[in-house]
């Protein structure tokens, strides 16, 4: 029995590069799809929308009504993109979508609210997209409170709203600006690395296999060891290369600070580059067929997207969601990412996704090892 | 182990699921012959040379193959034995040259260049080094998967109907090969479908539905089936044929251009039978030794009672 064998393994190893220059589709692939999400994620993505379509139904015109709607307009929130007497046409405006919101100022608004009788604002919001309005609605309470303000002086001021006896001060840290592409940015690193790379490794057996060379290569002395590392490597590289692709875009194009230790965010990234080439391994170990393989890998990549903390809330989910999304390797990337990227962090703060991280890694070798097939059985 | 046989296996078994692929089979061939395997399609040769090389795991058998055992020892085996599939297997991707210095640095050879370059000069594929393997048409395919599975100059050649949609030019040049191969001590397992290619081989195993029927060398094969044969012509071939087949002692009929030749195992019933269609105007027969062909056509006839 013959034991590892390196030159064996550099064989491999430089047989995937001369295929993967050949296949030029997958490798405009490998390289494309980074700067692609990256543009779309990075600049057509907005958590906290502004300027949102909003329509006003006005029953009753007044000083107070005008300076309330300006201030909407000023907030940037709020586009008033028509104005209507008629609560037909103003239901009308909602549901064809073409205003968001809907602001209906009550008759005798004004006399109410001289006379000290809380009269109310009701905003429609178009919550179809709850994202989209929720930012708008939690503006809305400030703008009225400060459009008030203004116009009720002299004897009036007694019905301007009293301050609270205390002030709560929100320090939005690590992000001050709540700037969407912060948080999404280094969290698509993850996404791209987890998306391509385990894509073209799932198809990395069951190609062999379905060209019948898998045949060729089991016939030879090949070990299976050899391969896995041999057919897996070279896309360590490209893994780097999406890597300084996203870093460096996130760092000129979208500004995006890097505060914390680069070897350790080396080391964080080689070690979930590492886990999404043996979880696609793995995949390509069980896979049948090139096609079985790529529906395996959305398996994957519906959770990776969902339940990682990458598109929503983490800590939102049930338990049974965030259990789920600790077992996936991308979810403990996500947050040593943005730890180490945003908040500055260092070895020791990272450590808590490290470690499960490289559990994940081992574990998914080890199972892509024994699924191996010596034979063609 | 008798020391000149380099395939020596025996009750080579594999069964998938219900389907018993081979069914208790022995192979014994020696040192530098060119071995036949016969059968129709799905007979179970592919399965027996992919357990031969260690690509399947055999459900029940035992032997060894250039001494190592077959069932513990595949690593070894493999490094000395060049395999060359049915289908080709090589990548489509690469070019030719790629293709064998990939080949070549799997088992590890020194001197990748010079051994490259031997082999494309030794095999005709040097004008055309560059080319994509993809590109090539059949019988040059054929021509890479043959130096690919020589390179490393195995003892063992294993040939899984290397010939299949091959132009008979190009199979002629490739038996050629063989010989040549032979020659110089490389023994080789060949399947195949073609009778001409079947006269080439110094002994031929036949089988069907995983059964060995046949193992003998090739020019005693039609006195093993033992076959006579009568050769008939004349006008109206079809009538003949019919009028023939009907009667008793007759195995077969095969017509051959423009005769008949009429096979049968026992030699008076099958004398008798000719004879009555003597007296048709313008028929002539005569006594004719019973070849390769007509006793394989025999095999595939009687295959499925022989094996139950």
């Amino acid at each position: 029995m013959s034991g590892f064998s390196f030159a064996r393994l550099k064989a491999v190893f430089f047989k995937e590069f001369v295929q993967m220059r050949r296949d030029r589709l997958t490798f405009a692939m490998l390289i494309g799809m980074p700067v692609m999400q990256l543009l779309l994620f990075g600049y057509a993505i907005n958590n906290d929308p502004r300027h949102m379509p909003a329509a006003v139904e006005i029953r009753e015109d007044g000083v107070f009504a005008r300076s309330f709607l300006a201030g909407l307009s000023q907030s940037s929130y709020f586009d008033i993109v028509a104005r209507t007497t008629s609560e037909a046409e103003g239901e009308r405006l909602m549901r064809s979508g073409r205003a968001a919101f809907l602001i209906v100022i009550p008759e005798g608004f004004e006399r109410r609210l001289v006379r000290g009788e809380r009269p109310q604002i009701l905003i429609s919001a178009d919550a179809t997209d709850p994202v989209a309005s929720g930012g708008a609605v939690s503006a809305v309470q400030e703008i009225a409170r400060r459009a008030f303000a203004r116009d009720l002086e002299g004897p009036l001021a007694r019905l301007a709203p009293s301050p609270a006896p205390f002030e709560i001060i929100v320090h939005r840290r690590y992000n001050p600006a709540g700037i969407t592409a912060y948080n999404i940015v280094p969290g698509l690193l993850g996404v791209i690395l987890t998306m391509t790379l385990t894509m073209i490794t799932s198809i990395a057996l069951t190609r062999e296999i379905e060209r019948g060379t898998m045949e060729t290569l089991l016939a030879t002395p090949l070990r299976p060891e050899e391969i896995m590392i041999g057919k897996t490597a070279p896309y360590i590289l490209v893994g780097a290369i999406q890597v300084a692709l996203v870093v460096t875009a996130a760092m000129t194009l979208f500004r995006i600070p890097f505060s914390g230790s680069a070897p350790i965010f080396v080391l964080a990234v080689t070690l979930f580059v590492f886990t999404n080439l043996m979880l696609g391994y793995l995949i390509s170990t069980v896979a049948r067929s090139q096609m079985q393989a790529m529906q395996m890998t959305f398996f994957v990549f519906l959770p990776s997207m969902l339940l990682s903390g990458f598109m929503f809330p983490f800590r939102a989910m049930p338990a049974w969601a965030q259990g789920i999304g600790e077992a996936l390797p991308i979810t403990h990337f996500l947050r040593m990412v943005r730890e180490l990227m945003l908040k500055g962090a260092g070895a020791a703060d990272i450590w808590d996704d490290l470690w499960p991280l490289a559990i994940i890694l081992a574990a998914l070798s080890a199972a892509a090892l024994l699924r191996f097939r010596r034979t063609l059985d | 182990m008798s020391g000149d046989l380099v395939i020596d296996v025996r009750g080579l078994t594999k069964r998938f699921g219900a389907l018993t692929a081979v069914d208790d089979l022995a192979l014994n061939v020696p040192k530098g012959a060119i071995y036949g395997f016969l059968g129709p399609n799905g007979s179970g040769k592919t399965t027996t040379i992919r357990m031969v090389c260690g690509l399947l795991k055999p459900d029940a058998g035992e032997g060894r193959v250039l001494g190592h055992n077959v069932l513990t020892e595949s690593a070894a085996i493999k490094a000395r034995v060049g395999y060359m599939t049915q289908r080709f297997s090589l990548y489509e991707d690469m070019s030719i040259r790629e293709n064998l210095e990939f080949i070549a640095r799997l088992y590890e050879l020194g001197d990748i260049d010079g051994r490259v370059e031997r082999s494309l000069e030794q095999l005709g594929l040097a004008s055309r080094a560059a080319q994509l393997a993809g590109k090539l048409s059949g019988g040059w395919k054929q021509r890479l998967a043959l130096a690919a599975c020589m390179i490393h100059e195995p003892e063992l050649l294993l040939l899984d109907e290397p010939t299949a949609g091959v132009d008979p030019k190009a199979r002629r040049d490739f038996w050629d090969q063989i010989r040549k191969f032979s020659e110089d001590g490389v023994t080789t397992l060949v399947s195949t479908h073609y009778m001409d290619e079947a006269v080439q081989c110094d002994y031929i195993a036949y089988i069907a539905f995983g059964k060995k029927l046949l193992d003998s060398p090739t020019r005693e094969i039609a006195a093993r089936v033992g076959l006579h044969a009568w050769r008939v012509a004349g006008p109206d071939l079809g009538a003949l044929a019919h009028a023939l087949e009907a009667a008793p002692g007759v195995d077969f009929v095969a017509r051959f251009g423009v005769e008949l030749h009429v096979v049968g195992a026992d030699e008076a019933a099958l004398a008798r039978a000719v004879e009555s269609v003597r007296a048709r105007p313008g028929v002539t027969i005569e006594r004719i030794p019973a070849g390769l062909e007509e006793a394989f056509i025999s095999l595939m006839a009687r295959a499925p009672e022989a094996v139950r």
